[in-house]
């Protein structure tokens, strides 16, 4: 039977922003000692007015306007009740009907195939604090209550695990390109829930939520499983049934986790501390739109179009900030291609931080010019790493420059050919794959110093 | 016109978490229901014309700049707290 599997995300994206959401706490937890970035407003006290944070909004909006959303005409913050011992005021101030923002399109590619992700809608609202386990009690730490988190809810249109997993690394390179997140899943700052169904017909199945996904990898794992087991039910004529699964990362299953007494009913009503807002006339959206920069997926079809890279390497390229800033300043001096093969593949994390594009690019040039063979310059490479000198320097000071001259090849061609004389007759004699042996001795002698394709056009000549 | 079942009652009390006695039960059924009732005279106004608010103070667009104003002040602060260690706030273990 073949079935059809559909999958709707929801992500959370904690902002980078200096303060709190509602209060002026630090908002960066990491590494401090636990409740000493709290207040009386984060931490629930009676009395107490929030009051919302500027730039968390802008941000937010930002966000929308790069991902195509409709920016509200009105919005709103509510109260969110539940019980949980990291939420100190007993419910958390969200975004129930009136989200700042509606709607959205997500472009991703899929092995070569363009997809297009729509959003339902994205609010704001606070982060609820940490709980560390402890024996037979639980500890709280509030530094993280009330950090701005952004929600951003996917249609559920998402058609396949790995489809999934690449829209939510599309999301985490634009949160870094709009400088909002720093969107490390690993860390929480991106964190993401997934509703999966499958079904044999056209009509939505019964959607399974899972939940504790904390890497990409964990997604499109815990997604995949849970793609087959939902099929494997559906095989044995058996029905899913709607429930919450937690993905247990160590056994590789996803697992049922107590459904609730009772459905859930957060009793949403509108905050009453915090007056309402009217998006478009608080900020000035032009110009909101004016500093959002060139992001990832056009990106992609520029370095495709306009400079000859292929997909694959435009989508490496593209995903990473840094990396498309660097390809970008390497590509005005060489050949786009040649940056983009020597900065995917040999230049790696260490590279990008410590070589300036400027001194790859000299580096590069000596290739394209013919002066170094590839094979000297990844040697070069690695020393420039490690003395932090130029590329001509270092070629210079170890005599490294490629034996480029046709007579000085041709020297050593004409030895190594005297010193061949069998294999140079098995060659005459037809067997023109040895030429390749002639060739090895040649770099050998040269220390790979010649250029391959020379050598190659010498040894043919004379034989 | 009771407006209000006892079984509602016990919900709202459930998700309140609220142990209500029996007797409590049937009080606050009668007493939650009284006051439905006396709120459902608004419904005899007709609002057709009028946009719903949320707020009636006035207000909007009410924001602070993002900078840090506040300062480590956990001693004082976690003195509300029913127990601590480490200073961490310290509760009954939580499953799920
Ligand atoms: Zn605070």
């Amino acid at each position: 039977m073949t079935y059809k599997t559909t999958i709707g995300l929801e992500i959370h994206v904690q902002l980078k922003t200096k303060s709190k959401m509602f209060c002026g706490c630090d908002n960066n937890a990491e590494g401090v000692q636990p409740n000493t970035l709290v207040c009386p407003v984060c931490l629930g006290l009676p009395g107490v007015l929030p009051v919302a944070n500027k730039q968390a909004i802008g941000w937010t909006l930002k966000t929308g306007l790069a991902l195509n959303s409709k920016i509200a005409e009105h919005s709103k913050f509510d109260r969110k009740h539940y019980f949980y011992p990291d939420l100190p005021k007993g419910y958390q101030i969200s975004q129930y009907d009136l989200p700042f923002l509606i709607g959205g399109q997500v472009e991703i590619e899929v092995a070569g195939d363009k997809k297009i992700i729509e959003l339902t809608r994205i609010h704001l609202e606070e982060d609820a604090g940490k709980l560390v386990h402890a024996g037979t009690d639980s500890l709280v730490d509030l530094n993280r209550a009330g950090t701005p988190l952004m929600e951003i809810v996917t249609e559920p249109c998402i058609d396949s695990p790995l489809s999934a997993k690449i829209f939510l690394q599309e999301l985490r390179s634009i949160m870094r390109y709009l400088g909002v997140s720093s969107a490390d899943m690993e860390k929480g700052h991106l964190r993401a829930d997934a509703n999966i169904s499958v079904s044999a017909d056209e009509k939505l199945g019964v959607p399974v939520e899972i939940k504790n996904m904390n890497s990409f990898k964990m997604v499109e794992k815990a997604l995949l499983y849970e793609e087959k087991r939902q099929r494997e039910v559906l095989d044995a004529g058996d029905k899913i049934a709607k429930e919450t699964r937690g993905w247990d990362d160590a056994k590789g299953i996803t697992y049922s986790q107590r459904s609730k007494e009772f459905a859930q009913d957060y009793r949403y009503f509108p905050e009453p501390d915090l007056p309402p807002f009217e998006p478009t006339k608080m900020f000035d959206l032009a110009k909101l739109k004016a500093e959002i920069p060139e992001l990832p997926a056009e990106k992609r079809k520029r370095y495709q179009s306009e400079m000859g890279l292929s997909l694959q390497d435009a989508e490496v390229i593209a995903i990473d900030q840094e990396m498309a800033n660097y390809f970008e300043k390497t590509a005005e001096i060489v050949s786009p291609k040649l940056a983009a093969n020597w900065i995917i593949n040999e230049l790696k994390i260490d590279g990008l931080v410590k070589i300036k594009p400027e001194d790859l690019a000299e580096l590069l040039k000596l290739i394209d010019s013919n002066e170094i063979s590839g094979k000297i310059a990844k040697d070069v490479l690695p020393q420039m790493l490690e003395t932090g000198k130029s590329a001509t320097d270092i070629i210079a000071e170890k005599g490294l420059k490629q034996i480029g001259s046709e007579e000085e090849i041709a020297k050593i061609v004409d030895k190594i050919i005297s010193e061949n004389s069998e294999i140079v007759s098995s060659i005459k004699a037809g067997k023109t794959s040895a030429i390749g042996f002639l060739v090895g001795q040649v770099m050998k002698e040269t220390k790979g110093q010649a250029n391959p394709a020379m050598v190659n056009k010498i040894i043919n000549e004379k034989i | 016109m009771a407006q209000i079942s006892k079984t509602d009652v016990e919900h709202v009390a459930q998700l309140a978490r609220l142990n209500l006695t029996k007797i409590e039960e049937e009080k606050f059924t009668q007493e939650l229901g009284e006051i439905l009732n006396y709120i459902d005279e608004l419904n005899e106004l007709d609002l057709t014309k009028i946009k719903s608010v949320s707020q009636i103070s006035g207000l909007e667009n009410i924001v602070r700049e993002d900078k840090i104003t506040n300062e480590n002040n956990r001693e004082k602060l976690l003195t509300n707290a029913p127990s601590q260690e480490k200073g961490y706030i310290k509760v009954k273990q939580v499953f799920e």
